[in-house]
């Protein structure tokens, strides 16, 4: 079993993740592929405690029309060095709007969760033969940085000397 | 030169630190090879031939003297008292111990430098004109837009694990000394017709082993956009490039599956979402990050020194120097020096602790304690007087970096090869000797007049072999080391990729068919014609002529 991170802290997960999409689903909430739900999204909506896993291929636009219905959204890491699920994440919560549980799946290690928080995951399932107390720590790895990212704006907008406090569309025009 | 104010410092520092538990968990057996590899790689560490070697960046080719006299104390303490200039602007160490590596970043965080994605798949160190500020061509100085991006591409976190590594290059001239047409992306500062600046954007350029000249993809980006552009590009290649092969993985490869045509309208429908978003540009900070490049304290001088042609008109060796490795700068009395790094018996770019502690006295003495690194692997003082070139030129010959050869023949562009390089097919430090050996004649390279000659030991292209107007590439032949000559190359805003002339020689005959291909320049040429424009006017047969007639 993996260990769930959540909000800094190891949390319980009630969700069973299905893997195969042929598989029959087990009962209580689950985590079922795209293709699952794509097939079946009406009734899968419907139980209320389903949610869907995007493969790092899968484009996140496909849940544009459910942001506001699913409890969790996994993006899944092959492998760690595999980054595309960065941008799954961002385009999920900066252009599709989901605002329920992120979840990263895979490959989850110690090294990656500080960015991957910033790119908008609020839940790591870390790698089970990983050990949880230390990958904790690797969230705290950097207290800041200089990017737009899901979290923050630019450092240069929140510099204490605030040469940049203009309003945005000013800065445009 | 750009100083860290208290927030860089503190993600430096904690980068270190982070790195720092990397090496030593890697060392308690927690972490793997597979798993550490690309941790270490985007720390600037690789795993070498017979050591490791540790990849330090420079950003935008920038260093201050303070800084280099560091790397010639990390070069005494933890390597073998020299480093090496690679043409990316880099400085590389070929000794240093693993378990040293956390010690040495935390040295170099003490001089605001650092080793932070200096490889690996991920945004590698911005690099720049080794003119910039200084140049009379230059549209705007793109100095403060390199530490605008530099920050930008520091720890990105959507951009850590790319399918492959991504190179920028930055310049504000007209003429492209920062070779931008063979980069990942290649980003010229340019006017409108209204006077405003802006970027030129290239995408999709590289050498490596399948050479690309890169392709606009927008002929003008409003300057407050650029990061949300850089984001757009960066996404598009996040997602879309090639993960299944790593020799096509690289943004030139999608680029042209897609067509430029349509790689940009990606691009552009990308941007549309982020445009005018939080991370548009205020004018305000570039104009902060700018005043970190201040013009030095530069006197009222005239220029053409009379002392300076004096001196010329009665030293020879002087005078051959300064037409070769003394440029115009934009304030009169003022000159840019190249200090060669490129001394016959030395390797290309390679430069002891002491010179870079002689090097740093004299930057101070004479350029405004700062210098430059440029990617043909050499050193730029950007601000000496011309009343000082004569006493910085005998300074300069007593250390060995006064070659006058600048542009020439001997100037060559060379990676480590297969003396250090794990990578490599075969060695490239030495055939380089050998041609600088064979033509060792200042009076005939003068002769020969401008000549970029370039090799790299394996078709990763560090070398740049493709760009040179005579490019030599190592290749492995049934597991002895053999070399690939090509012709026609250039860089610049004419860029372009050479020619192989025919079957590979071995390596006792390089030097040889280099001749030869001089000999077939010097029958053909017309006044004034360079050797790569001669090449451009016939086309290699005359050179392929003269060169096989002789071998076959």
């Amino acid at each position: 079993m993996p260990q769930l991170i959540k909000r800094g802290a190891l949390a319980v997960d009630p969700f069973t993740l299905v893997r195969d999409a042929a598989a029959e689903l087990p009962s209580g909430p689950v985590i079922v592929p795209l293709a699952v739900w794509i097939a079946q999204r009406e009734t899968l909506a419907a139980r209320g405690d389903v949610g869907v896993w995007l493969t790092p291929a899968d484009d996140p636009s496909a849940l544009a029309a459910d942001v506001g219905r699913l409890p969790v959204v996994a993006v899944d890491f092959p492998q760690f060095t595999d980054g595309r699920g960065y941008s799954s994440a961002r385009l999920l919560r900066e252009r599709y709007g989901y605002a329920g549980e992120l979840r990263a799946i895979g490959d989850i290690q110690r090294d990656q969760l500080a960015y991957l928080a910033q790119c908008g995951f609020d839940a790591l399932a870390l790698r089970d033969d990983k050990n949880a107390a230390d990958a904790l720590a690797g969230l705290a790895d950097f207290t800041d940085g200089y990017q737009l990212t899901h979290l923050r704006t630019p450092w240069f907008r929140r510099r204490p000397d605030g040469v940049a406090a203009r309003p945005l569309r000013a800065v445009v025009e | 030169m750009y100083r860290y104010d208290a927030f860089d410092v503190r993600i430096v520092q904690e980068r270190v630190a982070q790195y720092r538990g990397q090496v030593r968990r890697f060392l308690a057996g927690e972490l793997t090879e597979d798993e550490f590899r690309p941790l270490r790689l985007q720390n600037g560490l690789y795993i070498q031939k017979y050591a490791p070697m540790l990849r330090i960046a420079v950003p935008y080719g920038l260093l201050s003297t303070t800084q280099l006299r560091k790397l010639a104390c990390i070069g005494r303490k933890y390597d073998r008292s020299y480093g090496h200039f690679t043409t990316r602007q880099n400085l590389q160490f070929n000794w240093p111990k693993l378990e040293d590596t956390p010690d040495i970043l935390a040295e170099l965080a003490s001089v605001e430098m650092h080793a932070i994605q200096t490889s690996g798949n991920c945004i590698r160190n911005i690099t720049s004109d080794h003119f910039a500020g200084v140049a009379r061509d230059e549209t705007d100085d793109p100095r403060p837009w390199c530490e605008l991006v530099r920050q930008w591409s520091s720890f990105h976190p959507e951009f850590a694990y790319l399918p492959r590594k991504f190179k920028i290059a930055i310049t504000g001239a007209t003429n492209d000394r920062a070779a931008v047409l063979v980069h990942d992306i290649g980003l010229q500062l340019v006017s409108d017709a209204d006077g405003a600046l802006g970027f030129r954007v290239i995408v999709g350029g590289g050498l490596g082993r399948t050479p690309i000249v890169g392709h606009v993809i927008r002929d003008f980006l409003p300057r407050v956009e650029i990061l949300n552009y850089l984001d757009a590009i960066l996404r598009v290649y996040n997602r879309y490039g090639r993960r299944d092969n790593k020799y096509k993985a690289r943004i030139k490869i999608l680029v042209k599956e897609r067509t430029p045509a349509v790689f940009a309208q990606d691009v552009e429908a990308e941007w549309a979402h982020l445009r005018g978003g939080p991370a548009t540009v205020p004018d305000e900070e570039i104009a902060r990050l700018a005043a970190h490049f201040p013009a030095p304290a530069y006197e009222s001088l005239r220029d053409d020194d009379p002392r300076y042609t004096g001196e010329r008109a009665d030293n020879r060796a002087f005078a051959n120097w300064a037409q070769r490795n003394v440029h115009a700068h934009k304030v009169p009395g003022y000159a840019i020096v190249t200090l060669s790094l490129k001394k016959t018996g030395v390797p290309p770019g390679d430069l002891s602790s002491d010179q870079m502690d002689a090097v740093a006295d004299l930057a101070d003495a004479y350029s405004f304690g700062e210098l430059r690194v440029s990617h043909e692997q050499n050193l730029i003082f950007s601000d000496v007087r011309q009343a000082d070139l004569f006493a910085l030129w005998t300074e300069l010959k007593s250390l060995g970096l006064a070659t006058p050869n600048i542009g020439l023949l001997t100037n060559i562009v060379c990676c480590p090869g297969g003396d250090f390089c794990s990578l490599a097919n075969a060695k490239s430090i030495p055939i380089a000797e050998a041609i600088q050996r064979r033509f060792d004649d200042l009076d005939y390279l003068h002769d020969i007049g401008e000549l970029d000659l370039n090799i790299s030991g394996c078709m990763n292209a560090c070398g740049h072999h493709h760009v040179g107007h005579i490019g030599i590439l190592g290749v492995d032949k049934s597991g002895a080391e053999w070399y690939q000559v090509s012709i026609g190359g250039s860089q610049g805003q004419a860029a372009a990729l050479g020619k192989v002339i025919g079957p590979s020689f071995a390596a006792q005959e390089m030097p040889d068919v280099v001749a030869r291909l001089i000999d077939a320049y010097l029958a053909h040429r017309h006044e004034d014609e360079r050797f790569v424009d001669t090449v451009h006017r016939l086309g290699i047969e005359p050179f392929k002529e003269r060169v096989y007639a002789a071998t076959h």
